[in-house]
Formats: structure tokens, C-alpha cells, sequence
């Protein structure tokens, strides 16, 4: 990490009140401790008796548990957002082409932007996917980008999320939880609606039904069942939308069409916003091991005949080695420069990366390339020596399976502890929806906080909490 | 909607209703061995028989106590109809059909399923015992009332329905059957304090002392308790009363569904022609445990049935 001083999404670095924080620093002036934290008691309630929980892997399969909410919102300025959503957009417009060129004509690899082995060797490429036509030519209907923050204009894309990003649940849940425990904050503060996202989400996924389908097309979406980590979440949105929750076994195929047993027969359905990986989406045609999916649904989405949202295949946009060539992806798609700044990267599976990666370990951050939440990764400069040496004994055996970038100075956002105000570091994730009707992203998203003092480990599986984000009308 | 949320549905009132059951049968065992200083543990043994769980206690249990008796009605985790377990299944059937309830229902169901959690992770001592039982009663009086006040009166609404009054049918069936012979008039003997107490928990066991008290006096007249549980549709827990709600419940889905009565809906209506249309006298000639058995079996056959019709599982 630099010397730099950390930037607070407050204070900024000069402990000078931030504008977007003046409605809410003025609300907390007139606040008492005590009374906060009987409000942050009767948050924890509502969250626990709404069910909003989440499931831990690898253990007790009952267990479920809550993710910490912090009541101290974070706060983007309208002109903040406006620069971020552009940029986002242009991300997310340069991936889809990725998507639809790899699985076509491979543009790319023949303008040497991108070594062909980099697709063809990917694990997250998906053969099957090879000229077929995703109807309305969407591929990754939903996609959530985690942005962090080092200064004032300083923003860089830290992972795309083209599978199946979740966490959009508690996005809304956060801001029903403030609404209703601080209604007095939003009568003083102008902050943008995000309780539209459920209703926006089951337009924008009709709009990319199939042509079999009829006016109204039918949308389920696709959940692995009650012991997944994420139910609550499939089941939030598919109530939130009205549509029905299936588990694989709910699903057949009938008469070349996807279809789920009801009370009355099968019902065909058009789109289907899965939150099951690629690998268990299909026995027939993928893992055949697989209990959570549909036999055949691959050859019904390759007629044509239903969407599956996102597209089977896309896992490759977000892979982390791609990751280190969006700069050129981006220009290579959209002619222009990228307005999102890409964190720099090194591929390990370059010699001359790796050589200097080893070299710097200790300040370094080293990721698995397929892996995520948080799992597999060395943070450098909080790493014990052994879990270096470990490192570098796992970086030297399979290069190709690591990156490394620097260890951001992550802004800070205040918390509410028992002493008051205390800065963590914050990351955040915008939900972007894509449609033929054009690419809509909610204003806001979900901030994510890291609750010890000083860690930069933000996931929810890792002891990160989350906060309600406001974007503010300016 | 799906089969396998009608399954869900029918599955969590299901077992919401026996959670509720098995809670006032242990409050009935507890009030008489409090109160009736002849009464003997053989009582429990009646009490675990009527729960349907006698065979799983005895493969743990030489003997039957108080105490055990107790906690494998309420807490054992190796008994899937304790309170206890009941309570979990009911949660687990409602994270599966979430979408299919109400936010109303949904907390009422995750507040009993808290409540449990903490009052049912260790024994409950005699003196809490009451506390207990009624916070339990209380818990799913609530999700009732929820599902009453605020669900759609469509599919989803009649599934939970049917769940529950197959589960309530089959209860007083049951417990009428485990008491059968008290009701009977060889063994009467008029006036008998032992009588008294039997008829008593019958009484007792479906929570209508008071009611009957207001539909036949005070008298305890056998013939008069065996009407009241099973013929008179006044009484919510009777079975006249649990297949007549079968009954619209299973009609309305018709209606709903534009079909043909299915083939459960034409086998309720032939339990409720053939042996409800009747009096208690034609009932006890035919003989009062044959009949209860028939009946018991139909509703197992009723349930098998619903499965089928309405694709739950295939």
C-alpha cells in the first residue's frame, strides 16, 4: 500500500465534510449514541425475523445466518453517479460484444488482441455456446460490477460479475430497513429510488423472451433449492416479481419447450433467470452428476425456444485472467477509451509477471483466477510469512492459475460502533440490467464493508457487512 | 402454480396443525395427572398412542414416565412429530413455498420457529411447562390468523386449507379411536369417576369442554361426546365439520382449475355420504373403533389421493 492518506467517503482526505454527507452529518449532530444503538438493535430484529439470511457453506446445514447491517449509510453525489453509470455502461455494452464475438466469428483473437489459448483453453468457455444465437442477442442480462474507491476521482473496476451476481436482495432490503427506521432521514435528503429494480428486472428479462414466446411471456426463475447459500435472495425476487421459484426437478421439457409441473400440468416457461452455474444447468449435455438442472434445456435454448438468463457460456467475461484485458476489450468493441479505470494486473502465467510477483509479494494481492468470495487469495501486506511461503510454493507449481494486482488503499466509509463514527474500508457493487430495450443500472447498488478495523476483506462469507447506498438527486 | 408448492402448503399447515395438536395433548396429560390423583403413567402411554408416536418412544424408552413421556412429545429430535420437529418442518415447507405466502405469514411462521429455538433447546421444567405450551398455541394461533387476515383466497389459499383439516381429521379420529372403549356403553357405568376423567380428556384433547358444555349441557353423556367429534358440524375440530371444509376447499380448486371434480374431491364427498350422513346410534351398532379405522384409513387413502391429483410430486 502507498503512503497516500486514505480516502474517507466523508471526510475525503483532508477532514473536511464531503458535500453529499452535509444533509446526513447535520441528522447526526442532533443524534444521541444511545438511541442509535437501540435502533441498530431493532435493525438486527427485523432482518432476523424477515428471514433475510444466508447460509454458510460447509456447515451445519441448518445454519443460517444474518449479514451485519450498518445503519450509516453511504452516500454517491449525483454527479459521482452520472461519471460512474457511463462508465459502467460502456463496461457492460464491450462485454456482451466479447461474449457474442468469442462464441461467433473471434474478432479478437484474430486482431491479436487476445491470445487465442486465453479462450480456448479457459475453463469457463463453454463449446456448446459456438454460433448459437441467444435470443435478443443478450448474453448477461444481469451483471454487477464491484467498484472501489482510492480518491476523489479515483474509481477502478475490481471484478465483473457476468454470471450470476448476487447480493441485489439485500440492496432492497437495506433501503426498506432504513425507510422504515429513519424515515425522517429521507424526508431531509433527495435520495433516488432503488424499489423499482424488482418490477425493472421482470420487464427487462420479458423483453429478452424468445420469439416462441407470446405477448406475455412467463418468467421463473431457477433456484438449487433451501440449503443454496443465496434462497433467500431467489426467493426475494421471484415474490418481488411474481413469478414462480422452480428447482430443477420442477422442470422437463415438453413438447420442445421448457415447461414446470403445476397443479394443473406443464406450463411452458419463456425465460428463465437461472441462479444455478453453467456446470448444473443441463445433465444431458453438461455434468451429468448434476440433480439441480434441466435434462435437454441446452438443446432448447440452442432452437431458440427459451432464454436463459444470464446466457449459459459468460462465466468467460468474468474470468479473472480475461479480466486484465478489458482496457482492450472495452476499445476494441466500442472504439473508445475506457471511462472505468481496470486495476493494473499481472498474469502470472508470464514469466517475467511472475518473476516480478514473487519478487513482491508482501505487497501484493494474489487471486485464483476462477476463484471468488474471497476464498483462495493472499492479501501481501497482512499475510503471515508462512502464508507467503505458501504462496509462493503454490504460484511457482501453477503460474497460469493466479494474479496478482497491488494492494489498493480502499476508501473508507464510516460505521456505527459502540464508540460512534469509525471508518472501514468499503467496496460497491451497481446492478446493471440489459435488454433490448436498452441497459438500465439502479442507482446505488450494494456497499459492501469490511467490519475489522483496517481489513480490505469485504465478502459476506468473510465477516463483511453491508450498508444502504444512497445516490443523491443533486 | 406449482405442484411442488402445493406440496409445500399442504405440508406446513400439515404440520403446523399437529405441532398445535400434540402441544394441547400434552397440556391435557399434564392437567390430569395434576389434578387426578388416581391417574398413572399409563395415562401418558394413551397420550403418546394418540400423538401416533408410542412405537418410536418405546425403541428409546423401556418404560413410559412422566418426564420422557414429556419431552418426546415436545422436544425430541429423534421424534418427527414432537412439537419441536413439527415446528421445523413447518419452517422448512414455508422457506420452500416463500413466495407462495404472505410477508404476514412468513414472519408469523419464523416467529414460532424462533420462539422454539430458544424455549425448546433445553428441558422444560414443569413449572415453565404451561408457559410454554401456550406460547407454542399462541405461535401458530398467529400464523392461522395471518393466513386468515391477509392470503388471496386462490389455489395456494385452498391447499393450506386442505392440509390443515386433513391433519385436524385425522387427529380426532385418533383420539377417539386410543379412547374408544370408554365411550362405549358395556363398559359404562353410570356415574363412574373413572369415566369422568377419560371423557374428560377427550373433552379436553380437541379443546371443546367449553363448547360442548354450551351444545349439550353439562352431562357428560358418552354418546353425546362421540356425536359432538363426529358429527356435529358446529364443532371446528369434528369430523363433519374437517370434511365439509375438505369438501369446499377441493371444490373451489375445481372451480378455480375449470375442471371436473377431481378424483379426491368425489372421494370426499363419499366419506362425508357414507358414514356422516348417519346417526351416532347407526355408528356405535356398526361399531365405534370399525368405523374409526375406516375412517382413518380413507383420510390416509385422501391424502395419497391429493398428491396424485394435484401432481406434487410427478
Amino acid at each position: 500500500m502507498s503512503d497516500k492518506p486514505i480516502y474517507d467517503e466523508m471526510w475525503g482526505t483532508e477532514e473536511s465534510l464531503r458535500g453529499p454527507y452535509q444533509g446526513f452529518h447535520q441528522w447526526w449532530e442532533g443524534e444521541d449514541v444511545k438511541g442509535l444503538r437501540a435502533k441498530q438493535r431493532e435493525a438486527d430484529e427485523l432482518f432476523r425475523l424477515t428471514g433475510i439470511t444466508f447460509n454458510v457453506y460447509g456447515r451445519a446445514e441448518a445454519e443460517e445466518r444474518l449479514i451485519p447491517f450498518d445503519i450509516i449509510p453511504r452516500i454517491i453525489s449525483g454527479y459521482e453517479w452520472q461519471k460512474l453509470s457511463r462508465g459502467i455502461e460502456q463496461r457492460v455494452r464491450a462485454i456482451n460484444a466479447f461474449l457474442y464475438d468469442i462464441y461467433h466469428r473471434q474478432e479478437i483473437v484474430k486482431a491479436g488482441r487476445i491470445p487465442a489459448e486465453m479462450i480456448s483453453r479457459n475453463a469457463a468457455f463453454l463449446p456448446h455456446m459456438i454460433g448459437v444465437e441467444p435470443p435478443a442477442g443478450v448474453y448477461t442480462h444481469i451483471v454487477g460490477i464491484d467498484l472501489v474507491r482510492t480518491g476523489d476521482n479515483e474509481f477502478y473496476v475490481l471484478e465483473d460479475n457476468a454470471r450470476t451476481p448476487s447480493g441485489v436482495s439485500y440492496m432492497l432490503e437495506n433501503r426498506e430497513t432504513m425507510l422504515q427506521m429513519f424515515p425522517e432521514l429521507f424526508s431531509r435528503n433527495r435520495v433516488r429510488e432503488v424499489e423499482t429494480y424488482p418490477a425493472d428486472l421482470r420487464r427487462s428479462l420479458a423483453a429478452c423472451a424468445p420469439k416462441t414466446a407470446g405477448s406475455s411471456p412467463c418468467v421463473a426463475v431457477l433456484t438449487p433449492g433451501i440449503y443454496n447459500s443465496a434462497y433467500f435472495e431467489h426467493a426475494f425476487l421471484a415474490d418481488k416479481m411474481g413469478v414462480e421459484l422452480v428447482e430443477g426437478h420442477d422442470l422437463q421439457i415438453v413438447d420442445g419447450r421448457v415447461a414446470m409441473r403445476t397443479t394443473e400440468g406443464y406450463k411452458p416457461i419463456d425465460v428463465l433467470y437461472r441462479r444455478v452455474d453453467d456446470d448444473f444447468l443441463d445433465p444431458l449435455n453438461l455434468n451429468p452428476e448434476s440433480q439441480l438442472g434441466v435434462p435437454g434445456i441446452l438443446d432448447v435454448y440452442r432452437a431458440g425456444r427459451v432464454t436463459i438468463a444470464n446466457a449459459p457460456g459468460t462465466g468467460i467475461a468474468d474470468d479473472k485472467a480475461i479480466y486484465s484485458y478489458m482496457p482492450e476489450i472495452v476499445e476494441f468493441y466500442t472504439g473508445e477509451r475506457p471511462l472505468l479505470e481496470n486495476v493494473p494486473t499481472w498474469r502470472c502465467s508470464d514469466p517475467e509477471s511472475l518473476a516480478y510477483v514473487l519478487d513482491n509479494l508482501p505487497e501484493l494481492v494474489v487471486k485464483e483466477v476462477h476463484g471468488s468470495g474471497g476464498y483462495g487469495m493472499l492479501i501481501g501486506p497482512t499475510a503471515t510469512k508462512k502464508d507467503l511461503a505458501a504462496f509462493r510454493r503454490k504460484l511457482k507449481a501453477r503460474p497460469s492459475n493466479y494474479i496478482a494486482q497491488p494492494t489498493l488503499a480502499l476508501s473508507t466509509c464510516p460505521i456505527f460502533t459502540r464508540a460512534g463514527l469509525s471508518p472501514r474500508h468499503v467496496d460497491l457493487r451497481p446492478f446493471v440490467l440489459v435488454s433490448p430495450e436498452g441497459i438500465k443500472i439502479t442507482p446505488g447498488g450494494l456497499t459492501r464493508v469490511a467490519l475489522k478495523k483496517g481489513s480490505l476483506v469485504v465478502n459476506s462469507s468473510q465477516g463483511g457487512g453491508t450498508k444502504d447506498t444512497w445516490v443523491l438527486e443533486d | 402454480m406449482l405442484g411442488r408448492t402445493a406440496n409445500g402448503l399442504f405440508w406446513m399447515y400439515r404440520y403446523l396443525e399437529r405441532a398445535e395438536n400434540t402441544a394441547r395433548l400434552i397440556e391435557t396429560g399434564q392437567r390430569i395427572a395434576l389434578t387426578r390423583l388416581d391417574s398413572t403413567d399409563d395415562e401418558w402411554r394413551s397420550v403418546l398412542k394418540t400423538a401416533g408416536v408410542f412405537d418410536g418412544f418405546g425403541q428409546l424408552h423401556d418404560n413410559v414416565t412422566k418426564d420422557a413421556a414429556i419431552d418426546w412429545l415436545l422436544r425430541a429430535r429423534d421424534n418427527p412429530s414432537s412439537v419441536y420437529s413439527c415446528i421445523c418442518a413447518a419452517r422448512q415447507n414455508a422457506r420452500s413455498v416463500r413466495t407462495a405466502l404472505t410477508g404476514e405469514v412468513w414472519e408469523a411462521v419464523n416467529r414460532i420457529y424462533m420462539s422454539a429455538q430458544d424455549v425448546l433447546a433445553r428441558k422444560v421444567s414443569e413449572r415453565d411447562l404451561p408457559k410454554v405450551l401456550g406460547q407454542i398455541r399462541q405461535g401458530t394461533a398467529l400464523v392461522r390468523g395471518s393466513t386468515l387476515g391477509t392470503m388471496l383466497r386462490n389455489d395456494f389459499f385452498d391447499f393450506a386449507r386442505i392440509g390443515t383439516f386433513l391433519e385436524r381429521a385425522d387427529q380426532t379420529a385418533r383420539i377417539l379411536d386410543v379412547k374408544y372403549y370408554v365411550l362405549l356403553p358395556s363398559v359404562r357405568s353410570v356415574g363412574s369417576s373413572i369415566d369422568n376423567v377419560q371423557w374428560e380428556i377427550i373433552l379436553r384433547s380437541v379443546s371443546a369442554r367449553g363448547g360442548f358444555r354450551v351444545a349439550y349441557d353439562n352431562a357428560y353423556d358418552p354418546k353425546d361426546i362421540a356425536r359432538f367429534l363426529i358429527l356435529d358440524g358446529r364443532m371446528p375440530r369434528s369430523l363433519q365439520f374437517c370434511l365439509s371444509k375438505l369438501d369446499s376447499n377441493l371444490t373451489f380448486l375445481a372451480n378455480t382449475y375449470g375442471t371436473e371434480p377431481a378424483p379426491a374431491l368425489l372421494k370426499v364427498r363419499d366419506m362425508r355420504r357414507g358414514y356422516l350422513d348417519q346417526d351416532i346410534e347407526h355408528i356405535f351398532e356398526l361399531g365405534l373403533h370399525e368405523f374409526l379405522q375406516t375412517v382413518l384409513n380413507d383420510l390416509a387413502g385422501l391424502g395419497r389421493q391429493i398428491e396424485v391429483d394435484y401432481r406434487f410430486y410427478e
